[in-house]
């Protein structure tokens, strides 16, 4: 380890460079784990847009029966 | 009734399940969320490199928890499916169908990080092994119950329908489980058993059981979610949901409840 900024700051680049390297496999690693990630997501996001549209079909039904009661 | 079945019957309820799933789910997002970070850490930093491997072995942390989670989500789905048959309740309808979904999106990770695994290691992308070929066989069938519970109008019918062929699909989860032993192909064996010592260090271990645990509880949050909405959609002309539906609305485009 050096006691030098410049080169402790070339180290930290290495290491991180290193990382994302993963011993030449970061091709096959990152796509994977993007993957997992970008799957879950969706996962967890479209439960919440179908609830949005769940809920105005469920207000437009009572509406459209409101409205035919005060008709009648 | 004595007072289990009477328990029973309350949480089964749709309002009553709907408060309790909606308290419970976001604790759920937020423990697999926190668990799966620290999970992903320890396989990514500060597990080892894999003496045979190299790092091409770090896809271990997604491809197995997910896999498992693929048949432990048609496994739940199973069970639910036939609760929905055979005494045709609401919720294991429901149940049944919202776990198809999450259990779909985890059996496309597996397929995905194995081929992205397989690649490096077996010099292919996809082999037709009888491993990759049931959990391929797998994601059809998550597909074709989807398929099937939308292709039919009425829902409780579809939900029936599709119930029963997440049934037949059964026989497939024991071809995905022992594949590897009754066919010596490219896919390796085991790695973590139950029963005996895992052939795995343990600072490989906790990372996957960590991530095993995350994809779970994730599992049971999805799920309270999903369940959330498909007993709004049924029981939609019920009081309850119409509260719920009013109490969400815009400020100034609501109906009034009880008109």
């Amino acid at each position: 380890m050096s006691l030098w900024p410049m080169h402790r700051q070339a180290t930290g680049r290495k290491r991180m460079a290193d990382f994302f390297a993963m011993g030449g496999y970061g091709s096959y690693i990152w796509p994977g784990y993007a993957v997992f990630l970008i799957v879950l997501a969706i996962d967890a996001i479209a439960p919440r847009l179908r609830r949005k549209r769940v809920l105005a079909e469920v207000r437009g039904k009572l509406k459209r029966r409101q409205a035919r009661e005060t008709a009648a | 009734m004595n007072r289990l079945v009477l328990w029973f019957h309350k949480i089964g309820s749709p309002p009553t399940f709907y408060r309790i799933a909606g308290a419970l789910a976001p604790w759920l997002f937020g423990l697999a969320i926190l668990l799966g970070a620290f999970g992903l850490y320890g396989g990514l930093v500060l597990a080892p490199r894999d003496y045979q491997q190299g790092d091409a072995y770090r896809l271990i942390f997604l491809h197995v928890p997910c896999a498992w989670m693929s048949l432990f989500a048609y496994a739940f789905m199973a069970v639910n499916a036939f609760i929905a048959l055979v005494w045709r309740i609401k919720l294991s309808e429901i149940l049944a169908m919202a776990s198809a979904p999450i259990g779909a999106a985890f059996t496309f990770i597996t397929l995905v990080t194995g081929s992205l695994w397989g690649k490096p290691m077996w010099g292919t992308w996809w082999t037709w092994d009888a491993r990759l070929t049931s959990e391929l066989v797998l994601l059809f069938l998550y597909l074709g119950v989807i398929g099937l519970y939308h292709a039919i109008e009425d829902r409780r019918q579809a939900a029936r329908a599709a119930s029963f062929l997440a049934l037949i699909g059964i026989v497939n989860i024991p071809i995905v489980h022992f594949s590897v032993n009754w066919w010596n192909t490219l896919h390796q064996g085991s790695t973590v058993r139950l029963m005996g010592p895992s052939k795995i260090s343990s600072d490989m271990l906790w990372p996957l059981l960590t991530m095993a645990l995350a994809t779970h509880i994730w599992f049971f949050a999805s799920l309270l979610a999903r369940t959330r909405i498909g007993l709004l959609e049924l029981d939609g002309g019920k009081d309850w949901a119409r509260d719920v539906a009013l109490a969400d609305a815009p400020a100034g485009n609501g109906a009034k409840a009880h008109g």
